[in-house]
């Protein structure tokens, strides 16, 4: 009986190993979205340049990517590429949100690299942005055909995450 | 070619390391003496080796050898030479370098200094030195070189974070790892002892001074980071209960227990099997801080090392020193068999209470840095524990302790007296409460806990005092007896009183943070604030170059009653290379309060932002800390810790053990 | 923290590229109604930056940390009590962003794992004392007065 009160410690520590390699194997610095299987925030914005404004009401019944950028945020050049990707060989239905963005900035950002997006939003005052819980941009968020969000994706997409998360999502929704 | 010395130097000292953890302990199983003795002169070349291998990389840096992919990163041409010194351990793979270096340094302290240690007992301490190091230049080797080489060479490296470009950083992880390198001595005297399952006086007496010489440094780097954020940062705190301090604050905690446990089993033959536990558990914690430091498990600590090799590298690394060490403890343990017997209430019983205290702080630190990690690793929701958990649930344990602090000294050993110690104290308590309180109150008026804090802060102090002239009968006895009394009183004796002192200084700058006032106000050259009592005025404003910066200066006129008290000058400074601002604070201290101003820039042009707090008692905080560690050297510097005093002292003991009973 | 903070401050601005201009509460943003502005501060201290993420969005001079100030204060500014506030913003962040995590059952271990190690402690601690007692060698009797006059004759003697 003794003797076992000298083995709690080492017990002890292997639980702790044993959490500590979990914990090797996820990434602190993403958060999971409050939003989850919850409606996306209602929001009405303006759209850029001579676009027409955006709202959420705009892609009800549908399932939409809604992708959050700034043409000042270095990691959305390194994400856009595969956004063009998804919008011309995918076929996916992608509505942008400029992000704390002068429009004629984000303007020129997508004559430069190119626009992805059906239609724009602009957020200049990052109010849409903290609604959806935005912590920093890129972001991408995938909302169902009832308007719930199912999945936010923070940080620049990559090829991997295209394959492996969201398309496999979409097709999961029923994309139409 | 320095570098590629280093990188040898490194690989040698790597083999010796193996050499030291096989030889010397087969040679303790068989009583080989020879055998035995290959430990020292391993451990001394080990130094000399890593040494060279740090010398190696510091002069990269300050060559700025930019073919070293290190020194690349890390380091940049323009900058001062002080930190190009000190970028070498500002990154990770030089600070692991430091380690090391820190780790040989201390086997070779053992090696040289251990004359006085049995042979086997000296074998094996050596041989449990020898694999921590392996461990760790197999770490530096396989997964951090700093020697790695950059072909073809930038033209200049990327510079050092502007933040970490500062004096007091430059100083504060040597010292950190000192502190947490040191507790490798006990852990492996510990380690020593399971295997000869043999603890007594004697090898507490060996393994004091190691655990103090540790506890000192790693109290006085954790006070330098302390002191480092608050006069960097620019927002007046200087603890914030983040991860990474949290890291160097757990096994502070379990030292100062272990320091305190360890004199139990130097006196009364008593907590054997506790303090050998304490003694792995807290080189276990310096580990494990350096584990979640690293291996980019907590949100904190990102940029030192994102490569996941490092953190599997590392557990791997802790499951074999942690859970090797305590499955020993848990097979050989046991069999450890205390001595002295004493009632609970004695100086052995305060010392437990203290060992409980400062077990479940750190258990309760420990609990509220991982818990995100757990929660995260079960699949449960993200959450953040910050410095309101901590101040409800880790403040509430220090209360009693800081209390118990004043009383326990005042106990006799085996069976004590509260009561007559109690009324010892009588004056200490008159003058806590009566002058503190109503003085504080009046003053100020605020929360409760700060007044009780600071109460409790006199109470120590007064306590310690009162010990003090108890011990050497001041009043009592004859001016000159007491004199004698004082004049032959241990060093250790006056080491434990000064660091308790110093423990109910930092306690009162603690409390006393609720009383700090705070303006933060748009500022133009000419305008005038006032701030408890002192009158700030904007003089202006000019630019300066530094040698790898701009500057905006600010200059402020401090006057109180109207008279000048101070000219103040927070900078702002620009950093083009990183394309980042740092904020300069000023700061005018009294030693009873800082007035502290921090600069930014304005809303609009000319309009400056500016931050002033008066913050009293706040500089006790660090002071309190060096009074600390004061106590600690001076401890350490008891003769009674020197080679061939025991032997000495034992003829002249029977006299000296009544006259201290 | 601090290193790896100050790290952290420097890829969260390599990041994200928004280096606000200011740092901590700005001196614009502050309500006219000290009250209220007392009220904000005392939420916003207990709120993390998401962005710095080992920091209160008082302390941060993050973007997203200025934003949120703001909302705070509008959120008071409208009417809000000080748990509504809080709630609009965990409704948008989640727990994540409050400092002192909400007592549910998720943090009972964390809220109550301290006093219940305490409670261990002590108890084993009794229980330790107890079986010393029990198994340990008979315990020397008290002091009678003979011996303890005696015990302090030897005393000075010793000392003299």
């Amino acid at each position: 009986m003794q003797r076992l009160l000298f083995v709690i410690p080492v017990v002890l520590f292997l639980g702790l190993a044993a959490y500590f390699g979990l914990a090797l194997t996820r990434d602190p610095s993403t958060l999971p979205s409050a939003l989850i299987d919850k409606p996306a925030p209602a929001f009405a914005l303006a759209g850029l340049g001579t676009k027409p404004p955006l709202a959420r009401d705009d892609f009800a019944g549908q399932v939409v990517l809604v992708n959050f950028f700034a043409s000042w945020c270095v990691p959305c050049r390194a994400e856009h590429p595969i956004l063009m990707r998804m919008a011309e060989q995918e076929k996916l239905t992608l509505y942008g949100i400029a992000y704390k963005d002068r429009p004629e900035d984000a303007q020129r950002f997508l004559t430069q690299l190119g626009d992805p997006y059906s239609r724009i939003g602009v957020d200049q005052s990052g109010r849409v942005g903290i609604d959806f819980g935005v912590y920093g941009v890129p972001e991408t968020y995938v909302i169902d055909k009832a308007g719930n969000i199912r999945l936010r994706h923070v940080g620049p997409l990559t090829a991997s995450d295209l394959q492996n998360e969201i398309l496999p999502l979409l097709k999961q929704l029923g994309r139409s | 070619m320095i570098a590629e010395i280093g990188h040898y130097a490194l690989v040698l000292a790597l083999f010796l390391a193996i050499l030291q953890s096989t030889l010397p302990l087969i040679g303790a199983a068989r009583r080989n003496y020879g055998w035995m003795a290959v430990g020292q002169s391993t451990a001394l070349v080990q130094f000399a080796l890593v040494a060279l291998a740090f010398a190696a990389l510091m002069n990269s840096y300050i060559t700025s050898d930019f073919s070293v992919l290190n020194v690349a990163e890390n380091s940049h041409s323009a900058k001062p030479l002080l930190y190009k010194i000190s970028g070498v351990w500002g990154n990770h793979e030089g600070s692991m370098l430091l380690w090391v270096l820190i780790l040989s340094l201390f086997g070779a302290a053992v090696a040289w200094f251990g004359g006085n240690l049995p042979a086997e007992l000296r074998a094996r301490v050596l041989a449990v030195q020898g694999m921590i190091g392996t461990g760790f230049y197999l770490f530096i080797l396989l997964t951090s070189n700093p020697f790695t080489r950059l072909v073809p060479a930038p033209m200049d490296g990327r510079g050092l974070n502007p933040i970490l470009q500062d004096p007091g950083l430059a100083i504060h992880p040597p010292f950190l790892y000192l502190g947490y390198v040191g507790f490798s001595v006990a852990f492996s005297f510990a380690v020593a002892a399971l295997i000869e399952g043999k603890v007594d006086a004697a090898w507490a007496r060996w393994v004091r001074p190691w655990t103090l010489a540790a506890w000192c440094a790693l109290t006085i780097g954790i006070a330098l980071g302390s002191w480092w954020a608050y006069y960097t940062l620019g927002w007046g705190g200087w603890w914030f209960w983040d991860p990474v301090e949290n890291a160097s604050f757990m096994p502070w905690l379990v030292g100062t227990a272990l320091i305190h446990s360890a004199i139990v089993v130097e006196k009364r033959d008593a907590l054997k099997s506790w303090t050998i536990l304490l003694a792995i558990v807290t080189f276990s914690l310096s580990l494990v801080g350096t584990f979640l430091v690293r291996s980019g498990v907590l949100t904190s600590v990102h940029a030192f090392a994102v490569d996941p090799a490092r953190g599997t590298f590392i557990l791997l690394l802790l499951l074999i020193v942690i859970g090797g060490s305590l499955t020993l403890y848990a097979i050989r343990a046991p069999a450890l068999k205390g001595g002295g017997l004493f009632q609970p209430i004695s100086r052995e019983g305060a010392l437990v209470l203290n060992n409980l205290l400062l077990s479940t702080a750190a258990a309760t630190v420990f609990l509220g840095t991982l818990y995100p990690l757990f929660l995260d690793a079960i699949g449960g929701a993200k959450v953040s524990v910050g410095y309101p958990f901590f101040n409800a649930t880790f403040v509430p344990l220090m209360i009693p302790l800081v209390a118990a602090v004043a009383a326990g000294p005042m106990l006799a050993w085996k069976r004590g007296d509260l009561l007559a110690a109690l009324q010892r104290l009588k004056f200490a308590f008159l003058a806590a409460f009566v002058v503190v309180l109503i003085t504080f109150y009046i003053q100020w008026g605020g929360p409760v806990l700060a007044v009780l804090g600071v109460g409790l802060a006199m109470w120590l102090f007064m306590g310690v005092l009162a010990e003090y002239s108890d011990r050497i009968k001041l009043f009592r006895a004859p001016f000159g007896d007491s004199w004698r009394r004082a004049i032959h009183l241990p060093r250790s004796t006056y080491g434990m009183s000064i660091a308790h002192l110093g423990l109910a200084v930092s306690v009162a700058g603690i409390a006393a943070a609720a009383w700090q006032s705070e303006r933060i106000e748009t500022v133009r050259p000419g305008d005038n604030i006032e701030l408890a009592g002192f009158s700030i005025h904007f003089d202006g404003i000019e630019q300066l170059q530094g040698s790898n910066y701009t500057s905006a200066r600010g200059t402020f006129t401090v006057t109180k009653d109207g008279s000048a008290i101070a000219v103040m000058r927070p900078e702002r400074r620009f950093f083009p290379l990183q394309n980042m601002p740092t904020s300069n604070t000023a700061i005018h201290t009294t030693l009873l309060s800082d007035l502290y101003l921090a600069l930014n820039d304005g809303d609009a042009p000319g309009n400056w932002t500016l931050r002033a707090y008066y913050k009293p008692l706040v500089p006790w905080i660090w002071i309190g800390a060096g009074i600390m560690a004061l106590g600690g050297l001076l401890s350490l510097s008891d003769r009674r810790w020197r080679v061939g005093v025991a032997a000495r002292r034992a003829r002249r003991a029977p006299a000296e053990a009544v006259a201290k009973a | 923290m601090t290193r790896a903070l100050s790290f952290f401050i420097l890829i969260a601005a390599l990041t994200f590229g928004a280096m606000g201009p200011g740092f901590a509460v700005e001196p614009n943003e502050r309500l006219a109604d000290p009250a209220l502005e007392a009220r904000a501060r005392g939420i916003s201290d207990h709120l993390r930056c998401l962005v710095c993420q080992n920091e209160t969005i008082d302390d941060s001079h993050a973007d997203l940390a200025h934003d949120l100030r703001v909302l705070v204060r509008e959120r008071l500014t409208a009417g809000d009590s000080d748990s509504q506030t809080i709630a609009f913003i965990t409704a948008r962040y989640g727990d994540f962003v409050l400092l002192k995590p909400p007592v549910k059952g998720a943090t009972l271990v964390l809220w109550y794992g301290p006093l219940a190690i305490l409670l261990i402690g002590a108890v084993g601690t009794v229980v330790w004392f107890r079986r010393r007692k029990m198994t340990g060698v008979e315990e020397p009797a008290p002091l009678t007065d003979v011996e303890r006059s005696r015990l302090k004759q030897m005393m000075t003697e010793g000392e003299s």
